[in-house]
C-alpha cells in the first residue's frame, strides 16, 4: 500500500531558519530518503503559503482567493509518497524523518489513487 | 538540529507577534523588550524539559505579561494588582489563555510594532536599526557589524531612536482603514530599506549583511500573511526574492562585482525565483499596479531570461516607462536608458541620459552607463572621460576594479586595427 506522509509545521519557524540550518536539515532528510529509495514515490517541498492561491469552486463562477485554503497554526509544507506493507512501517519511516526535522507533525494517510504523471523535477 | 538551534528558531518565529502584544500591553518598547527577554529565559528552562508549546507566541506573551507585571509590582505599589488567574503557574497558560488572545488583534499589533520603526523623524538608518533590534531581535553586535560601526555607536543610535518613538506617543487604538493602509505603505518602505541595507555591493560585507536581506524577506512574508490581498506587498516580497536570488552570482572568486550581463545564471537560487514569479503572477491578477509590482515585474523578466541578450528588453523598457510615470526620478530614467540601449542601440540611449548629466553628476552608475554607451558608439576618448569620472565616484573597491577593467579594454582597443591573435 502507498502512504502519503503529509508534513505540517509552523512555516514561520521554518522560514526563520538560516540558509545553513535549512541546508543541514535538507541534507539529513536526503540521507533518510536515500536509505528508502527503493520504496519511495514522489517527494515535494512546497513554497511558503504566501505564494499560494485558493480556488473556491463551491460557487459559479469559482472564486479566487489569495493565500492558503486553511488558516492554521501549522501549514502543509510538503509530502512524501512511500510504499509500505503496514502502518507501522510507514510510522517508522515518518519517525526517521522526524528525528532529523524537529517540530511540527506528519499526517500519515493511505493513498487511494496514484497517477505518477509526466512532470519532471 | 541541536536543541538551542530549534528553540532559537521557534523564538525567532514567535518574536514579532509576542513583542507586538507585549508592546500593546505595556505601551513602552523597553518594558516590552524586558518582558520578552524574561519570557525567553523561562522558555529556555522549560521547553527542553516539556517540549515546545503548541503555540509558542501565546506562551511567550502570557509568560512575558506576568513577568512584566511582577516587575511593575516590585517597582511600584501604586499599580493595581492584576487578577490572580492571569498570574497562575505556566501549565495552564497554553490551553486557557491562548484562546483568549484574539487572532484579529495580532494583525494590528504586529503592524503597529513595525510601524513604530517608521517614525518620520527617524533617519533611514535608524529605522532599519530599530526594526532589526526590536522586531527581528538581532543583537546590537550583529546590527553594528552590518552597518560597519562600533557596538557602542549602534547602541547609542538605537537608544536615541527609541527615545524618539517614545516621545511620539503613538496611538494604541485600532487604526481605521485609511490609517491602516498608510501604515502598511510606510512599513513596506521601511522593510525595503532593511533589504537594501543588506544588499551590499561588496563581497567583504556580504557575510555580515546577508542576514538583513533574509530578515527583510521574512518580515515581508509576515506582512503578507497578515494582509494577504495587498498586491503591493506581494510585489515587494517578489522584488526582494528575485533580487536576493541573484546574490550567489553577484561576486566572482576574487570578490569583484559581476554585472547582471555577465552573471552565471546557473548560480541563481531557483527556489527564490520561483517564489518571486508566483507572487508577481498573484499580484497582477488584482489589476492594481504600483511601484513595487512594476519593479518586481522587471526583476521577474530578468529572472525568467536564459541570458542577458535573450531578455525581453522591449517589455522592460515599457515597465521602466510606467515606473517613470509612477515615481519620476532620474535614476529610473537611467535604468530605462539601459533597456533602450538593448532595444534601439546606444545613440538613442545616450540621447535619453544626456539631459540628466546635471542631476546625476555625482552618481557612479550614470557615468558608468554613459561610458558604456559612448564606447559602443566608438567615441573612445569621451568614453574614457566618463569612465574616469565613474572611477572617482566608485563606492567600493569592487566597483573601481570593474571600471578600471573597462578603461583597460578601451586602451587595448584604441589602435583599432591591431588586434586578435
Amino acid at each position: 500500500m502507498q502512504y502519503a506522509i503529509l508534513c505540517y509545521h509552523n512555516e514561520q519557524v521554518t522560514c526563520a531558519w538560516s540558509k545553513e540550518q535549512d541546508d543541514a536539515v535538507m541534507a539529513e532528510l536526503g540521507s533518510v530518503l536515500e536509505r528508502h529509495k527503493d520504496k519511495l514515490g514522489p517527494v515535494a517541498r512546497l513554497l511558503p503559503t504566501t505564494a499560494a492561491t485558493t480556488l473556491r469552486k463551491d460557487r459559479d463562477p469559482p472564486l479566487v482567493i489569495d493565500g492558503p485554503f486553511a488558516e492554521t497554526k501549522e501549514q502543509l509544507l510538503g509530502f512524501y509518497i512511500i510504499d509500505c506493507q503496514t502502518l507501522d512501517e510507514a510510522l517508522a519511516f515518518a519517525k526517521e524523518l522526524g528525528a532529523v526535522n524537529p517540530g511540527g507533525a506528519y499526517e500519515i494517510r493511505p493513498v487511494e489513487t496514484f497517477i505518477s504523471g509526466a512532470a519532471s523535477s | 538540529m541541536s536543541e538551542p538551534e530549534w528553540i532559537g528558531g521557534v523564538i525567532a518565529a514567535a518574536r514579532p507577534q509576542a513583542m507586538a502584544a507585549l508592546l500593546r500591553n505595556f505601551r513602552d518598547l523597553d518594558a516590552a523588550e524586558e518582558a520578552f527577554q524574561e519570557a525567553c529565559l523561562r522558555a529556555l528552562k522549560s521547553w527542553p524539559r516539556n517540549g515546545p508549546p503548541r503555540d509558542a507566541a501565546s506562551w511567550l506573551i502570557m509568560v512575558g505579561r506576568n513577568a512584566g507585571i511582577d516587575t511593575v509590582r516590585k517597582q511600584s505599589r501604586l499599580i493595581p494588582l492584576p487578577p490572580d488567574d492571569s498570574i497562575s503557574d505556566l501549565s495552564d497558560v497554553e490551553g486557557a489563555e491562548a484562546d483568549r488572545i484574539d487572532e484579529a488583534d495580532y494583525r494590528d499589533d504586529i503592524l503597529r510594532l513595525l510601524f513604530v520603526c517608521c517614525h518620520p523623524d527617524l533617519p533611514a538608518t535608524q529605522q532599519v536599526a530599530l526594526a532589526l533590534r526590536i522586531v527581528s531581535g538581532l543583537t546590537v553586535k550583529q546590527i553594528a557589524r552590518a552597518f560597519l560601526v562600533s557596538e557602542a555607536a549602534m547602541e547609542q543610535r538605537i537608544t536615541r531612536a527609541k527615545a524618539k518613538v517614545a516621545a511620539a506617543n503613538l496611538p494604541f487604538e485600532t487604526p481605521g482603514a485609511v490609517e491602516r493602509s498608510e501604515r502598511i505603505g510606510a512599513v513596506a518602505a521601511m522593510l525595503y530599506l532593511v533589504f537594501n541595507e543588506g544588499y551590499s555591493t561588496n563581497v567583504a560585507e556580504q557575510g555580515a549583511k546577508a542576514p538583513l536581506c533574509e530578515e527583510a524577506i521574512r518580515l515581508t512574508r509576515l506582512l503578507l500573511r497578515l494582509f494577504p490581498t495587498e498586491p503591493e506587498i506581494m510585489g515587494l516580497a517578489a522584488l526582494m526574492l528575485l533580487q536576493h536570488a541573484r546574490a550567489p552570482a553577484r561576486f566572482d572568486s576574487n570578490g569583484a562585482v559581476v554585472l547582471l550581463e555577465d552573471q552565471d545564471r546557473s548560480r541563481w537560487d531557483k527556489r527564490l525565483i520561483d517564489e518571486g514569479l508566483a507572487l508577481v503572477d498573484k499580484a497582477i491578477r488584482h489589476r492594481r499596479p504600483g511601484p513595487y509590482q512594476v519593479q518586481a515585474a522587471i526583476a521577474a523578466l530578468h529572472g525568467r531570461a536564459p541570458s542577458f541578450d535573450a531578455t525581453d528588453w522591449p517589455q522592460i523598457e515599457q515597465l521602466y516607462g510606467t515606473l517613470e510615470i509612477m515615481q519620476p526620478s532620474p535614476v529610473v530614467t537611467l535604468n530605462r536608458a539601459v533597456a533602450v540601449w538593448k532595444v534601439r542601440g546606444p545613440a538613442e540611449a545616450l540621447a535619453l541620459i544626456e539631459p540628466l548629466s546635471t542631476k546625476l553628476t555625482g552618481y557612479f552608475y550614470f557615468h558608468g552607463a554613459r561610458g558604456a554607451f559612448l564606447k559602443e558608439l566608438g567615441r573612445d576618448q569621451e568614453a574614457r572621460e566618463a569612465f574616469s569620472r565613474a572611477l572617482v565616484l566608485a563606492n567600493t573597491a569592487a566597483e573601481a576594479t570593474y571600471i578600471r577593467a573597462q578603461i583597460d579594454r578601451l586602451t587595448q582597443s584604441t589602435p583599432r586595427l591591431t588586434n586578435s591573435t
